[in-house]
This record gives structure tokens, C-alpha cells and sequence, in this order.
């Protein structure tokens, strides 16, 4: 089987500093990985990286586009990175309203990715955003609110709705959960979980709730000062962690 | 079915002066489709960390575990995930789950992963949800704030929907009323008259002597007995 996503020795560094060094994996389809750390460990970096919006210093980033088969996404030109960002590619962002423009309605904000991918028709645009509202749990009857009316959980929900509208295939998600109630973000949990098996989607999640990964994530990345520390089975690293940071990491959790 | 070759296991503890803790050495034996061998031996002997070791959640310092082809300590995550998904089930002393999701999904959510379709996976569930006595009002209520013993009996439900060939099962009666644990006593046999190798760990010796063929004392690959 071919990887979806195909990682190569990637490095990102901000002067002398190093954001992450030498990462390398294969990502396959419908698998859910996550990356876990502390804060500055480089896994946003990284996330970035590979999600096309920051330029690594070394690496490759191999990705199978549906159109044209496995592609490096890091030397192919600025108009097809942007048209598989649109297409084959999701990012949920952590805060809700740097992935939303909060000006136009929650219609508009789903509508508005079909749109980039061609579609012309008002009916059928306005459908399909009521239909993905649904799927995210928010009353279509708010088809036209702006996102500034909704709550914090909706508004995550939203832009969950925006991204996926158009069929992606792999999703990059920074902390999809941070900065929402514990209560929501079960749901939000839920819902993520049933999308990922029902669309078959792939997805690349950095957080630092390991709580978040142990339900969401197949496998696991741990990540120190820019380095990968251990990596493998999402039970197995956070049950009998090897590496000495991975074992501080897990044991650190506070017990509720 | 399944067969372990000399896997051995140590916990080394990093940031408590990097202690070193031998914990099983050479353990070798074999497991033959429809037949159930019981773990025994003393607490801490080792017998959840074996069979945790089985189910790729821990992992072998040496040797190797052999599930149908797949060997558990030198695989990929995805293959491991594929194996739990249709080979090899696992009932473990806890229920955990995602919170506020229904009863009856959380039981059907094995077989919806292997393309059940979401009206048999439901059907399937709510049978078994019926045999093991919990209450239907229930079904439609997230399972975390159930009593300890109607949490098992989830746990059980949902571990045995989809008829695994190979399956582990840690203290699978315990804490369970009469009428349940016959009802979780038939199951094996049922699992076992299918032919699904099972691997366990009971306290209740007559369950014990009941289901299973063979025991393995686990003391016995206790390093301090090897030495």
C-alpha cells in the first residue's frame, strides 16, 4: 500500500534554534496519528511544516494526491500546494477563528470552500452547508448566523464542517480541543471519531492532552526539544513508555 | 493460534534512578484454535503483563508472539490495529470509553469497524446487551456512570460482538452476580466452539475448571526461578 503521507528528514530552524530536526514517517490511509510534547517541543512546527504553511530547511514531505499521484509537496509550485489545501487537505486550527471568517455567515464559511473547488450552484452550495451543519450537531435553522453569535464548542464544530465539506483526505489538527469545557470537547471527541471511520480520513493530531490522543489516535510521536524521542502505538507509548521523557510525560498526568 | 517464543520482559524505570525490573524471562508456549489455557500464579507474578505483552500494549524486550502470521513485537502500529480490529479481542478489567456516547454504540462499535452495517451492528449489540441482563432502559445512557459490575458487563458485550479467532480475557467473571457469570461462562464456550484460541486469567477456580483446558503457572518464568 502506498503511504498517504510520506515525511523525510524534516528540519525547521529559527536562527540557531532548532524547531524540529530530522523527522521521517509514513502515514497510511485512514490511519490517526498524534504528536505529543511539551510546549516548544517543535510539534507545531512540524505540523506547519507538513500542512504546507511554513518552509522546512531540509526534508521531504511526499504526499499521494488524488490527482496525480505521490507528489513533494515542499519544491511543487505555490498554486498547487494552495489547490490541494483546498481539496485534499484540512486544517483545523485551535482557535476557531483563525480557521473562520467570523464577518460572514456559517452557511457562507462552509459554502465558501465548495466554491474554491468549483461549485456554482446557490441551491445546492446552500444544501450542502445545512446538511454539513447538521452533521456537526448545529441547527441548520443557523445556516445564517455569523460565527461571533456562536459558542466557542459551535464554532469548533464549524470549522470542523468547513473543512471536511469538501472531502478531504488527510487533516492536520493543532489542539482541536484546547480552550473548550471538558464537556464539549467529549463531544467534539465523538464526533471527530465517527467522521474519521466514516470518511476513511487520515489525520495528524498535535496536542498535549494525552487523554485526547489515547481516544482519537492509532499511533503516537512523542516529541523533545525538536527531536523525535519514541514513536509507535498510541497504548503502548502512554502504558509502558521507553524513553525517559515519554515515561516523565505520562507520568506527569494528574490522576482525576 | 498463538504462540510466544522466549519473550522475555524488563521495566526500566528512567526517572527513579533508572531501576531495572526483570519481570518474565523465556516464556515459550502455545495456544491452538478452540482451546483455553488459564494464566495462574501469584499477584505479581506477572500474569497481566504477559497477557498485555499478547495484545501489543506493553512491549517484549526479546523474543517473539505469534498471532495467525503477525509477530506482535516486530509489527508496524497499523498492522497491530488491523489484527485487534479482526483477530484479536481483548476483555480487560476496565470499561473505558469515550464519554456521553450511548451504551448501545459503544457495543457495536467493534463490528460497525470491521463494515457491519449500523442497523445489524445494533441488532447484534442490543442481543447481547439483552443476554447479559442489563436493563434496556440503559442502552441509550453513556456507560461511566454505571454500577462497577454493569460496567464489566458492557465491557463484555462489547468484546464479544464480533467473533474474534483469538481472543484474551483478564478476570473476565469477576465481580460479576451468579446469573451473570453463567451467562459470561456460556459465552466462552460459545467462542470456544467456534474455534477462538482464548488466553485467561481468572480468580473464580470454578470458572477455572470449568472452561479452560490447560493452566500455565506464570511464577515459573519469574527470572529469579530461571537464574
Amino acid at each position: 500500500m502506498t503511504p498517504l503521507l510520506s515525511v523525510r528528514g524534516i528540519t525547521k530552524r529559527y536562527g540557531t534554534h532548532i524547531g524540529c530536526a530530522d523527522v521521517s514517517f509514513d502515514l497510511y490511509p485512514g490511519e490517526v496519528m498524534g504528536i505529543v510534547g511539551e510546549s516548544g517541543s517543535g510539534k507545531s512546527t512540524l505540523l506547519n511544516c507538513m500542512a504546507g504553511q511554513l518552509v522546512p530547511d531540509a526534508g521531504e514531505v511526499v504526499f499521494d494526491t488524488r490527482a496525480n499521484g505521490p507528489q513533494n509537496t515542499v519544491t511543487m509550485s505555490e498554486p498547487e500546494r494552495r489547490m490541494l489545501s483546498r481539496t485534499d487537505w484540512a486544517f483545523v486550527h485551535q482557535h476557531a477563528c483563525d480557521g473562520l471568517r467570523m464577518g460572514i455567515s456559517a452557511g457562507g464559511n462552509v459554502g465558501e470552500r465548495l466554491m474554491a473547488v468549483g461549485e456554482r450552484h446557490y441551491g445546492d452550495i446552500r444544501g450542502d452547508a445545512k446538511d454539513w451543519l447538521q452533521r456537526v450537531e448545529i441547527d441548520a435553522a443557523r445556516v445564517d448566523d455569523r460565527p461571533t453569535t456562536f459558542s466557542g464548542g459551535m464554532q469548533q464544530r464549524l470549522q470542523i464542517a468547513r473543512n471536511l465539506v469538501t472531502g478531504p483526505r488527510l487533516v492536520f489538527m493543532d489542539e482541536p480541543t484546547g480552550g473548550l469545557d471538558v464537556s464539549v470537547q467529549a463531544r467534539l471527541l465523538d464526533l471527530l471519531r465517527g467522521l474519521v471511520r466514516d470518511m476513511n480520513l487520515s489525520a495528524i493530531i498535535v496536542t498535549h492532552d494525552l487523554a485526547v490522543v489515547r481516544l482519537l489516535a492509532d499511533r503516537l510521536m512523542v516529541m523533545k526539544s525538536g527531536r523525535v524521542v519514541e514513536a509507535g502505538l498510541t497504548d503502548q507509548i502512554l502504558d509502558d513508555p521507553q524513553h525517559a521523557y515519554s515515561q516523565l510525560l505520562v507520568s506527569s498526568v494528574l490522576q482525576v | 493460534m498463538i504462540e510466544l517464543n522466549n519473550i522475555s520482559k524488563t521495566f526500566t524505570l528512567h526517572n527513579q534512578g533508572a531501576a531495572v525490573i526483570e519481570v518474565l524471562s523465556d516464556v515459550s508456549f502455545s495456544v491452538e484454535p478452540g482451546e483455553c489455557v488459564a494464566l495462574t500464579g501469584a499477584s505479581g507474578a506477572g500474569k497481566s503483563t504477559l497477557m498485555r505483552m499478547i495484545y501489543g500494549n506493553y512491549l517484549a524486550r526479546s523474543g517473539e508472539i505469534r498471532i495467525g502470521d503477525v509477530d506482535i513485537v516486530r509489527s508496524e502500529p497499523r498492522t497491530i490495529i488491523a489484527l485487534r480490529r479482526e483477530v484479536l479481542g481483548y476483555v480487560s478489567q476496565f470499561l473505558r470509553v469515550v464519554p456521553r456516547v450511548p451504551t448501545v454504540n459503544v457495543v457495536s462499535e467493534p463490528l460497525r469497524a470491521v463494515g457491519v452495517s449500523a442497523t445489524d451492528a445494533k441488532a447484534r449489540a442490543e442481543a447481547l446487551l439483552l443476554q447479559l441482563n442489563i436493563p434496556e432502559r440503559l442502552w441509550a445512557l453513556s456507560p461511566t456512570t454505571f454500577s462497577g459490575g454493569e460496567q464489566q458487563r458492557v465491557n463484555i458485550a462489547r468484546s464479544f460482538a464480533h467473533t474474534y479467532p483469538a481472543m484474551l480475557l483478564d478476570e473476565p467473571t469477576a465481580s460479576l452476580d451468579a446469573t451473570n457469570r453463567e451467562v459470561v461462562l456460556q459465552l466462552i464456550e460459545e467462542a470456544k466452539a467456534r474455534g477462538t484460541a482464548i488466553i485467561g486469567i481468572f480468580h473464580d477456580k470454578a470458572a477455572r475448571a470449568r472452561v479452560c483446558d490447560r493452566e500455565i503457572d506464570v511464577s515459573q518464568f519469574s527470572p529469579e526461578v530461571a537464574a
